[in-house]
């Protein structure tokens, strides 16, 4: 890699106005709005975001299908779902995310099956509601789910197949939970659309349907999703500290403990992206507080741990939680050590989902990388810019075609946690109801591009040269090819966990291998750098 | 062969109008293939006598792929070749989509092949071109030339404007012209007049103006075409004139449909203000 690597000075203003002039003027107008260089000394930076994406762009982005499915409700194992739609949408979106799922005292997972109603052509033309009973009954007959989700594809959403209503019957006649998500690809401008509408059906028909006390210590963990088995080492460090884990939203999930998740003491809640929306209405509604966490890397670790215990505010659990983060902290620093001296100084850029790209610039700093520039894929302004400025969030059509559902207290089951006034003082600590978002940590001089495009991520690469990329597989063999590593992000390629401290040293070995790979050496073919053949013209002789 | 495709507002008379011009046109000693593309599949009634129990989706449906052109096609009045196309019920699935295939198919199996010796077809088209489904009889060819039903109805005309603008569009594509407009009479004042100023303004003609006539109902009702039932009536011969004028027509048009203003002062220079 040393042959092509240069040691870029780049100009981050000159940078965003030379990648702008390869546009048309007004998709250059559009784009400027969704680039930043930042700088610490400005305060509120905005950006742009959610909005949607230039034709002709190569985006990253996904569908309200992948959003829904794909994210949200598929970790859940015990469950069977059936996409609704010709083949192709169930084919080429099963097992994608690496969500792993380990069955409980029931023995039921089918995570590992895919479901599809396989609309053919004389199914639209007639529609395909006795198909999707059909589809639901067999599943149901043969394996027994703990409940069954249906998830819309586009056309159903073009035929006009009413989902709903043919979940609602069989959910009446089976006696088993049926979901049903209009979910259809084409809504909104990214997969968030369908986070939200998984959110909504999760908290209008799961939640609180069951009042199961959670004792101790109980937290749900929102949007982590257990790519790899981060689930697992998250919840090893949380049971090692006393604090036991109500429902985890999904990754890892069962779908009886989402039903009594409103009986735990806080929601920790990981990718705000795509689950913030439950975290409010749960708050809304049963009195269950938020709180901003982030797992991945080990000063984030140990700083959401002691979030959790100043929530809990026990002097006893606070030292059980000091205790494991002096332990665990030991151990790995003492672990990350050879690879902290390699890595050391390296840059990073990170252009991934709707909170990975801030997540794991914690991480990277750990491990000694610099992020040079980072955007999410599908975030909203929000993630940029910090949970504060969600008012002041203009909707627009797109975003209004997703429904906001109006969620007051539960008469019998709102239960507020905290008293008025250390609810508000936490609050005030931002250790309740805040996220401040990707922006204000990034040092000056970096750059934020929000649901950046190829071309844009081509000259990154040229004129930035960083040492790695975490992004995901639409981009990661394209980085490649220009001898940077590109790991993603998404599904971890094949590894993981890289979340707790277990997670970062798993991390760490593996970008150090990645970077330090023999292989981007040979990127050059050998009659680049020198001929192979030499020849002497005829007339000089 | 000549590809015929008729449109109109919904309840106009499309499907009565073009199997009385079919039966005209067979007694010319025509051949004549009439493909229905409404899902109701009630487009050959009067030329089968009765409902066609075999769709060309339901036996797609039922048979597979395993499908002849016999099992659809069916004999009608003087030779006629009756198709129904067919569908879903009101409110599901996609009826549009369903005539795709179903023209699709008829290719297939070889229903426009020379072989046939076919002079016409004509496509029995449901209601206005409400999306790309029904407007499949005009896209790629399909069919080379419409004739649009139209009464002196304000919403009717209203309908073949906005036809016009689906004929326009893919008269670019698929080489498609308008024949002319039938004036299916409801005895509007000044009718003839008005469709024929209207039919000017589009740049096409007014083919034919066929009268109202109880005849028409009493025919139906017995499942019959006028010139089967009642071949020696005045509206049997109205038909035969107007499957002459088909048969001799040669002025085919990209017609420029007007404004709703436009429009509307036609409406107002030729019958609201007279009778109001």
């Amino acid at each position: 890699m040393s042959d092509l690597k240069s040691c870029p000075t780049v100009e981050p203003d000159e940078f965003v106005d030379k990648t702008l002039k390869n546009y048309p003027p007004k998709v250059a107008k559009k784009r400027r709005a969704h680039m930043l260089v930042r700088q610490e000394s400005e305060e509120n930076q905005n950006i742009n975001a959610n909005a949607r994406s230039v034709p002709g762009i190569i985006t990253q982005r996904g569908c309200c299908y992948a959003g829904c499915k794909g994210v949200v409700i598929g970790p859940y194992g015990d469950m069977v779902h059936i996409t609704h739609g010709p083949i192709g949408c169930g084919f080429y979106s099963w097992l994608t995310r690496r969500n792993l799922f380990k069955p409980g005292e029931d023995g039921k997972n089918y995570s590992t099956y895919c479901f599809s109603t396989d609309m053919e052509e004389h199914d639209i033309i007639f529609g395909g509601e006795k198909k999707l009973k059909q589809a639901i009954y067999e599943a149901y007959e043969t394996f027994k789910p703990n409940a069954i989700s249906v998830h819309a594809t586009c056309p159903i959403g073009l035929i006009g197949d009413d989902v709903q209503a043919v979940a609602r019957e069989a959910e009446a006649e089976l006696g088993v939970k049926v979901l049903a998500f209009n979910c259809e690809g084409y809504k909104g401008v990214s997969q968030s659309a369908g986070h939200h509408i998984a959110n909504n059906k999760l908290f209008s028909e799961v939640v609180g349907t069951c009042d199961q006390p959670i004792e101790g210590y109980s937290v749900n963990i929102l949007g982590e999703y257990n790519i790899g088995g981060d689930a697992w080492e998250i919840e090893r460090i949380l049971k090692k500290c006393g604090i036991r884990v109500g429902a985890p939203f999904s990754g890892d999930g069962k779908f009886e403990e989402m039903t009594s998740a409103h009986m735990a003491s806080l929601n920790l809640v990981m990718c705000y992206r795509s689950i913030n929306y439950l975290a409010d209405m749960m708050e809304t509604r049963f009195g269950i507080p938020w709180a901003k966490v982030n797992f991945i890397g080990v000063s984030a670790m140990s700083k959401s741990l002691r979030k959790i215990a100043r929530f809990f505010e026990d002097p006893e659990l606070t030292s059980k939680v000091e205790q494991v983060i002096q332990e665990e902290e030991e151990r790995v620093y003492k672990e990350l050590a050879p690879y902290k001296e390699r890595l050391q100084g390296k840059t990073a850029m990170l252009f991934v989902g709707g909170s990975r790209a801030h997540h794991y610039q914690d991480l990277l700093k750990d491990l000694g990388l610099t992020p040079v520039a980072a955007g999410y894929e599908f975030a909203h302004r929000d993630d940029y810019e910090g949970s504060q400025i969600v008012s002041d969030i203009k909707l627009d059509a797109d975003s209004r075609n997703i429904e906001e559902l109006k969620v007051t207290p539960h008469p019998e089951k709102y239960r507020p946690r905290l008293s008025p006034e250390k609810q508000k003082q936490l609050e005030e600590e931002k250790v309740l109801k805040h996220y401040h978002g990707m922006i204000p940590d990034m040092p000056s001089g970096t750059l934020v591009i929000d649901d950046i495009s190829h071309a844009e991520l081509e000259r990154l690469i040229l004129d930035l040269r960083p040492d790695i990329v975490l992004s995901g597989i639409k981009d990661k063999y394209v980085i490649e090819k220009f001898g940077i590593p590109s790991k993603q992000i998404h599904n971890y390629d094949y590894s993981g966990p890289f979340s707790g401290y277990e997670g970062a040293i798993n991390f760490a070995r593996e970008i150090d291998m990645m970077i330090h790979n023999p292989a981007w050496k040979f990127m050059a073919s050998p009659f680049e750098k020198k001929p192979l053949l030499t020849a002497e013209l005829g007339v000089d002789k | 062969m000549r590809k015929v495709a008729i449109y109109g507002k919904g309840g106009i008379g499309k499907s009565t109008t073009t199997q009385n011009t079919v039966a005209g046109l067979v007694e010319l000693g025509k051949r004549v293939m009439v493909v229905g593309c409404d899902p109701k599949a009630d487009s050959t009634r009067l030329l089968l006598g009765g409902l066609s129990q075999q769709t060309v989706l339901d036996t797609l449906r039922e048979e597979g792929e395993d499908v002849e052109l016999d099992d659809v096609r069916l004999g009608g009045y003087g030779n006629s070749l009756c198709v129904e196309s067919g569908g879903p019920e009101p409110g599901v699935g996609c009826a549009g989509r369903g005539i795709i295939t179903s023209i699709n198919l008829l290719e297939q199996l070889g229903a426009y092949e020379e072989d046939e010796s076919l002079d016409y077809v004509f496509y029995d088209v449901l209601g206005d071109v409400v999306c790309g489904g029904f407007a499949m009889p005009i896209r790629e060819g399909k069919a080379q030339e419409i004739y649009i039903v139209v009464s002196g109805e304000m919403m009717a005309m209203y309908a073949a404007n906005n036809i016009c603008k689906g004929i326009r569009k893919f008269s670019e594509a698929g080489g498609v012209r308008l024949g002319g407009l039938i004036c299916n009479s409801r005895a509007v004042d000044n009718e003839e007049e008005m469709i024929k100023a209207f039919a000017e303004k589009l740049g096409s003609q007014m083919i034919y103006f066929v009268p109202r006539d109880n005849d028409v109902q009493r025919a139906e009702i017995n499942r019959k075409t006028v010139i089967e039932h009642f071949p020696e009536s005045t509206q049997a011969d109205h038909y035969r004139n107007l499957a002459r004028a088909i048969d001799t027509n040669e002025m085919f048009v990209v017609p420029k449909p007007m404004e709703t203003d436009e429009l509307e002062q036609i409406l107002l220079d030729y019958g609201i203000l007279e009778t109001a």
